[in-house]
């Protein structure tokens, strides 16, 4: 399972963020930049490098919403779910873009192409409904213009 | 040598703002046309991005909203393009507006320091080192700025007790989680004027005897993210930031932190704990973050827009900024218009317009063409408000007088397809999935609340008192406003639209 060259880049991680106030956050944030998600052979390292508990660290790891316990599809289509996109037609795209992908919100495809998961604004509320399709924005969204993205 | 400007910001880039410009360059070098691109901030009309401006005389001209295919005529022959504007600022929706916090958005390049400081940047903290101490906080004091995250608490009275507090160590904290529905003025200030935001922060800093301070930036604003850390690094590079505030002042460095998606972590306690590295649960109060916040030391949390509105009352004095405005709400606000409208976008005002006026001239209507059924105002905690109320001023003591909050100054409207129910049930949803856990009335009570609107739904007619009661025991009950709040649109609906809550009637009839 824990095979050296991980190892070595988890340590590299760690040494990375030596020196930071409250480092928690930036150290999980780096992790999941680099497997996608948080393996759990991190979190004792983590714990012991930091001083803490594992269950302390697994504690914060599963308060945000951030961060996974599997990695995501090759692809992921953050729809926002939230009000101002709903007066868009929000809850629409969303019925769309479940049924194209046989998909439900959270859910990841079987092949791993793509995550589809819903997200609570992304600031582009004066143009819904918005997506954050692989991290880049996109306004006025519709099933074809968000299907295009993630079927290339 | 043509001068054209095309926005970075995220609005301007989900609507293809990245593929215009390329388009322009690519046109441009075919033609051996020399071009100056500029990526500017966006200019805040949403129906019009990608807006592009081309320099004529002297004066900026607004096209919009381009596609790719419009460039090459456009850069041939500006002044005949079908998508042409007019000059930029002479466009009603603009015009109209008072900016001072945002009066570089979407002017300057974001990251160019030197324009920065030709559009009046840094006047402000050139001022405030010249002034002693306490008449830094008294500027601020006097110009009677209210903090624009939500709870509306004088800003000068938090930095006071923060000066005032012993510790040789002391922080600014710059909440920028931004997860109101419908707001985006955090977003659209940092990534199109992000030295404004440094310096209202060292400001700060400088008046409260803080030498650190921290950007706590959600993780759904990548752009503001990058252009947030990027401005820093080269603030520090040019002597802004660093050792010695411009060279002049004490010690003053910045570092942008990311949240990981929870919404109650834009609470300020909650962030604080975030950004030790623990669970964004909140913590009771007092102590207040003034005297222990971050590490347990005297801390200031201001939004975004609060501490870069500081800059202008220091550069301007504290006089100008408290001629505008309506009774305890002083100087401008950044209503941001969203939802279903047909002019979405930010609008810079002074306190005072009505809901009216906001959502009928300002937005002109919804975008569907459809009556305006109800608004939103203040995030996902905000009461709906129905046509009647459309009267009420916007100001903090009048919203509250109606019902409501302003909270982040958000307008959602909604035309007449909206469901009410619906829209109750995702507030209680919404509250279920961000409760900090804490306490109980808001983690189990936000269930139970999805349950009864269900049973509402289903046309049980017992689930209203219920309902009633519920949404009284979370007001009362719970330590912060995400528990606390929650019933204000809840109620807001059951009580303006009360029919709709009435299933098996509307069923029978
Ligand atoms: C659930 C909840 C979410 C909040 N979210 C934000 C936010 O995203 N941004 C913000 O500035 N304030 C937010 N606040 C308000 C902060 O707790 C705090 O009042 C504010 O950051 C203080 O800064 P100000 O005085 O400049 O407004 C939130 C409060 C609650 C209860
Ligand atoms: S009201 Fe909800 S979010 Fe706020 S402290 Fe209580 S449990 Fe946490
Ligand atoms: S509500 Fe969808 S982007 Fe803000």
């Amino acid at each position: 399972m824990l095979d050296d060259p991980a190892a070595a880049r988890l340590a590299e991680i760690l040494a990375a963020h030596e020196g930071l106030e409250g480092p928690l956050l930036p150290i999980l944030h780096a992790v999941q930049a680099e497997w996608g998600h948080i393996p759990d052979w991190t979190v004792p390292a983590i714990a012991r490098a930091l001083n803490l508990g594992r269950a302390e660290v697994h504690g914060v790891v599963s308060f945000y919403h951030d961060f996974r316990d599997a990695p995501a599809g090759r692809h992921v289509v953050r729809l926002c779910a939230a009000e101002a996109c709903q007066a868009q037609g929000g809850r629409a795209l969303a019925a769309a873009l479940c049924d194209r992908l046989g998909l439900g919100m959270g859910e990841t495809a079987a092949d791993g192409s793509v995550t589809l998961e819903p997200v609570y604004c992304l600031g582009l509320c004066a143009a819904g409904p918005a997506a954050l399709v692989d991290g880049q924005p996109l306004a006025r969204a519709t099933p074809d213009a968000i299907l295009e993205t993630v079927r290339c | 040598m043509l001068t054209l400007y095309v926005p970075r910001d995220a609005l301007a880039r989900a609507l293809g703002a990245d593929r215009v410009a390329e388009a322009a360059r690519a046109h441009a070098a075919a033609r051996g046309l020399p071009l100056r691109l500029v990526r500017n901030g966006s200019r805040g009309m949403a129906w019009l991005e990608p807006l592009a401006e081309i320099e004529i005389d002297g004066v900026r001209h607004a096209f919009g909203p381009l596609s790719p295919g419009d460039m090459p005529a456009l850069l041939d022959d500006p002044a005949s393009h079908p998508r042409a504007l007019g000059p930029t600022e002479a466009i009603p929706f603009l015009a109209r507006q008072t900016r001072l916090t945002f009066a570089r958005v979407g002017v300057i390049d974001p990251l160019d320091l030197d324009a920065y400081a030709a559009q009046g940047g840094l006047a402000g903290l050139r001022r405030a080192l010249l002034l002693a101490p306490e008449a830094r906080i008294e500027e601020i004091k006097q110009s009677g700025l209210r903090g624009r995250g939500g709870a509306g608490f004088p800003t000068g009275i938090k930095w006071a007790t923060v000066a005032a507090a012993p510790g040789p160590r002391k922080y600014v904290v710059c909440n920028a989680d931004e997860g109101d529905s419908g707001t985006f003025a955090d977003r659209m200030l940092m990534e199109g004027d992000p030295f404004c935001l440094i310096e209202g922060m060292a400001i700060c800093g400088l008046s409260v005897g803080a030498t650190r301070g921290y950007i706590y930036i959600r993780s759904e604003y990548p752009d503001a993210i990058a252009t947030m850390e990027e401005a820093i690094r080269i603030a520090r590079h040019r002597g802004l930031l660093g050792p010695s505030l411009l060279g002049q002042g004490p010690a003053f460095d910045l570092e942008v932190r990311v949240g990981a998606g929870a919404y109650v972590c834009g609470e300020e306690t909650s962030l604080l704990n975030s950004l030790e590295g623990k669970r964004g649960t909140v913590r009771a109060k007092p102590p207040l973050p003034a005297l222990q916040g971050l590490f347990g030391r005297p801390t200031v949390v201001n939004n975004v827009i609060s501490l870069a509105t500081v800059p202008w009352i220091m550069t301007h004095g504290a006089a100008a900024y408290r001629d505008f405005g309506l009774g305890r709400s002083r100087g401008t606000i950044p209503l941001q218009i969203a939802g279903n409208v047909r002019h979405g976008g930010l609008f810079e005002t002074a306190f005072g317009l009505s809901l009216r006026e906001i959502v009928e001239d300002i937005a002109g209507g919804t975008a569907s063409g459809r009556p305006v059924k109800a608004v939103q105002v203040g995030g996902p905690l905000g009461a709906y408000f129905p046509p009647s109320l459309f009267d009420t001023p916007f100001g903090y003591e009048e919203f509250d007088g109606a019902g409501g909050l302003i909270g982040h100054a958000g307008v959602v409207v909604f035309d007449d397809t909206a469901d009410m129910l619906e829209q109750a049930r995702f507030a209680m949803e919404f509250c279920a999935v961000e409760s900090c856990g804490k306490c109980t009335p808001c983690r189990l009570g936000a269930v139970r609340g999805v349950e009864t609107i269900d049973r509402l739904r289903a046309g049980d007619p017992d689930a209203l008192p219920l309902l009633r009661d519920l949404c009284e025991t979370m007001k009362l009950g719970s330590l912060c406003a995400l528990g606390g709040f929650t019933p204000f649109p809840v109620m807001s609906a059951v009580t303006h639209w009360p029919e709709e809550f009435d299933r098996a009637r509307v069923a029978a009839e």
